[in-house]
């Protein structure tokens, strides 16, 4: 941080940053790191830039120096209001087609005891987010995965139909909401949020809880009384038989059948990150994820290179797990410069690396939206992986052919000395389905590459 | 968005601390929010500060522009106050071209506003005007016709009415 230091630093990045320190005596310095870490740590946490000018680094001070902290503008609701929790469960408790939409809030808040409780007792069926999955196991019987652009086909299927969605802790952003304003009128919303901010932000919901899901949840529970959702479910239960996410695994090696298998193999107990892109949405849809916070993305920041960094601090905080870095050859490269790291502190982790030889989600939209005028997107120039790693003193396995994907994939979790990097060489060409054009509403999901050509996107990849 | 461009008169009880100027004017720019004025000084208790904000922008944002605003760690207590609500001053002064012609006229209409005259020179007067904002405009624009020249204003000020504190 000293280059950039004396304010110049915290001037770039206050929109971007919980809250920000900019520590000028030495003295203050205790108080402001405990302040720092209970303003990241807590209601719905954040980064919190402290800014160290080069004197206050290399000053000394009384190790007695006190390290309290008063905050009178920062202040949690974590209870929620009995009065909206009560509202909520009468709305639920009369619902015919509910469904818990379960999102970040509620893996951070640790909520997944309380969903359990509220599904069971209630039996009503559950979608996550991206960053919700593996709050609630994936493959429970009412579990439907991720809605949204990229969603399951079910779960898009039973949005649409559905009477009551209640957010815990999801945020309805774009690409579960493409069109806020029209988004399922059909349905009643709850919105459970720890935020206030997020409160009609986006969509207008009828009910809205502020305070931290698990609390909320769990008083929410008492108040609940069991309702009439057998139809429904048997409805959702056909819904997911007669329309599973598929791909085939003859021919050209597919993204999705390394992925699939992959989670078969690991069983639920994987730690899975992911970069963004195509294979971000593959990896979404075909690693189940049985656990919290056993799925880390980067969200709605979008951000490419995001998945092998992260899995070292997962690995780094997890020694004896599988940790599965799930990344695209465009985002990879732009932090794999952190293998000396991961191969430095023989971090086993694998690199499962969708080789498609494109910017695939960006191609993927030139492809569809605009008549396939592919404009820098090949990665042509791409490295040998295998070799690479072997630069970096890596193991580097690879797949090219759909039979040997499972003997590749065992043989790379059998590695356990240090990082590997599975490199995967997949189709091509290949787009992520189903697809909810950016901007539409659910109900003009794109189950296949269709015929006609499709307008213009209204928002980006 | 645009049919419901009001103005709007905010009052935010801050921590006196560096920066905070920037995080508030953030949350009104991310809004699209114009700043018509921005009012700020240190509170009795000088830890902390009061700002009066008047901007324009819908009304539906700004429900949400003042949760982003409480948010804010450093930001103790924000809240919009209608009219009704508080009394509201502002400070003016207007520099107006003036000749022997016209100085009799002047001092008639400024005396009428209870305007005090802080300096005079051959060709100019300058005058010191308190009151709500629109008594402001008002004497501006009487002022017009003779060329008034520089019009500095403080902004708007509030304070609750009775025995509530402002901000809270
Ligand atoms: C840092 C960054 N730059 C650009 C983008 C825009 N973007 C989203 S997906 C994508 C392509 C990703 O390609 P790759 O990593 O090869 O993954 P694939 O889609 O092929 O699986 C791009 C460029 C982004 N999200 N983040």
């Amino acid at each position: 941080m000293g280059y950039i230091s004396g304010g110049r630093c915290l001037r770039y990045s206050y929109p971007i940053v919980k809250h920000s320190f900019l520590v000028k005596d030495p003295k203050e310095l205790p108080s402001v790191i405990n302040q720092a870490f209970h303003i990241a740590n807590t209601g719905r946490p954040g980064p919190v830039i402290v800014d160290l000018p080069k004197d206050v680094t290399s000053a000394l001070i009384d190790v007695d120096t006190s390290g309290e902290f008063t905050l009178p503008g920062y202040s949690i609701r974590k209870e929620g209001s009995l009065e909206s929790i009560k509202e909520a469960a009468s709305m639920i408790s009369s619902a015919e087609k509910p469904i818990l939409m379960v999102g970040h809030g509620a893996v951070i808040s640790g909520a997944t005891q309380e969903i359990k409780a509220i599904v069971e007792k209630m039996q009503i069926p559950v979608i996550n987010t991206l960053l919700g999955k593996g709050c609630f196991p994936e493959s429970h019987d009412l579990n439907l995965g991720m809605p949204g652009m990229h969603g399951t086909a079910y779960a898009n299927m039973a949005l649409c139909d559905c009477d009551l969605i209640v957010s815990i802790g999801a945020r309805w952003d774009d690409r579960i909401a493409g069109s806020p304003s029209d988004f399922q009128p059909q349905a009643k919303k709850i919105h459970i949020d720890i935020d206030p901010v997020e409160i009609n932000k986006t969509v207008q919901v009828d009910c809205s809880i502020i305070g931290d899901a698990k609390s909320v949840l769990n008083s929410l529970y008492g108040f609940l009384e069991k309702g009439n959702t057998q139809r429904w479910v048997k409805q959702i239960r056909r819904l997911k038989r007669e329309y599973p996410l598929k791909y085939k695994k003859e021919g050209k090696l597919r993204a999705q059948h390394v992925i699939e298998e992959m989670s078969r193999l690991t069983e639920g107990n994987a730690i899975v990150t992911t970069d963004v892109g195509q294979h971000q949405m593959w990896a979404a849809q075909f690693f189940k994820t049985e656990h919290t916070r056993h799925f880390l993305s980067s969200g709605g920041a979008g951000t490419m290179g995001f998945g092998f960094p992260a899995a070292i601090g997962a690995q780094m905080a997890n020694p004896g797990k599988i940790v599965v870095a799930v990344v695209g050859d465009g985002g990879f490269q732009m932090t794999l410069p952190e293998l000396s790291t991961a191969v430095n502190e023989k971090l086993p982790i694998k690199i499962l690396l969708i080789n498609n030889n494109y910017l695939g989600m960006v191609r993927q939209w030139q492809h569809m939206f605009y008549d396939n005028r592919l404009s820098g997107v090949d990665l042509e120039g791409n490295p040998d992986f295998v070799k690479l790693a072997g630069a970096y003193g890596c193991k580097g396995f690879r797949v090219k052919r759909s039979a040997d994907v499972r003997k590749v994939l065992g043989a790379a979790l059998a590695y356990n000395d240090g990082p590997c990097i599975i490199d995967a060489e997949v189709e091509k060409y290949d787009n992520v389905f189903p697809m909810v054009p950016s901007g539409a509403s659910l109900d003009k999901m794109l189950l296949s590459m269709p015929r006609k050509k499709l307008e213009k996107p209204k928002g980006g990849t | 968005m645009n049919e419901t461009q009001k103005r709007h008169n905010i009052s935010l009880y801050v921590e006196n601390k560096p920066g905070v100027t920037i995080r508030i004017a953030l949350v009104f720019a991310r809004r699209g929010y114009n700043i018509e004025s921005f009012v700020g000084s240190p509170a009795q208790d000088d830890r902390y500060s009061r700002i009066n904000i008047e901007a324009t922008g819908d009304s539906q944002t700004l429900h949400l522009m003042l949760e982003q605003l409480n948010r804010l760690v450093d930001v103790i207590h924000a809240r919009e106050y209608s009219d009704e609500d508080v009394i509201q001053k502002e400070l003016a002064l207007i520099k107006v071209r003036c000749n022997n012609e016209s100085r009799t006229e002047i001092l008639q209409i400024t005396g009428a506003f209870k305007c005090r005259n802080v300096d005079i020179s051959d060709t100019t007067m300058t005058f010191q005007v308190t009151g709500k904002s629109s008594k402001i405009d008002a004497v501006s624009k009487m002022l017009d016709k003779f060329g008034v020249l520089e019009v500095v204003r403080t902004g708007k000020l509030l304070i609750a009415r009775g025995k509530e504190e402002t901000s809270w």
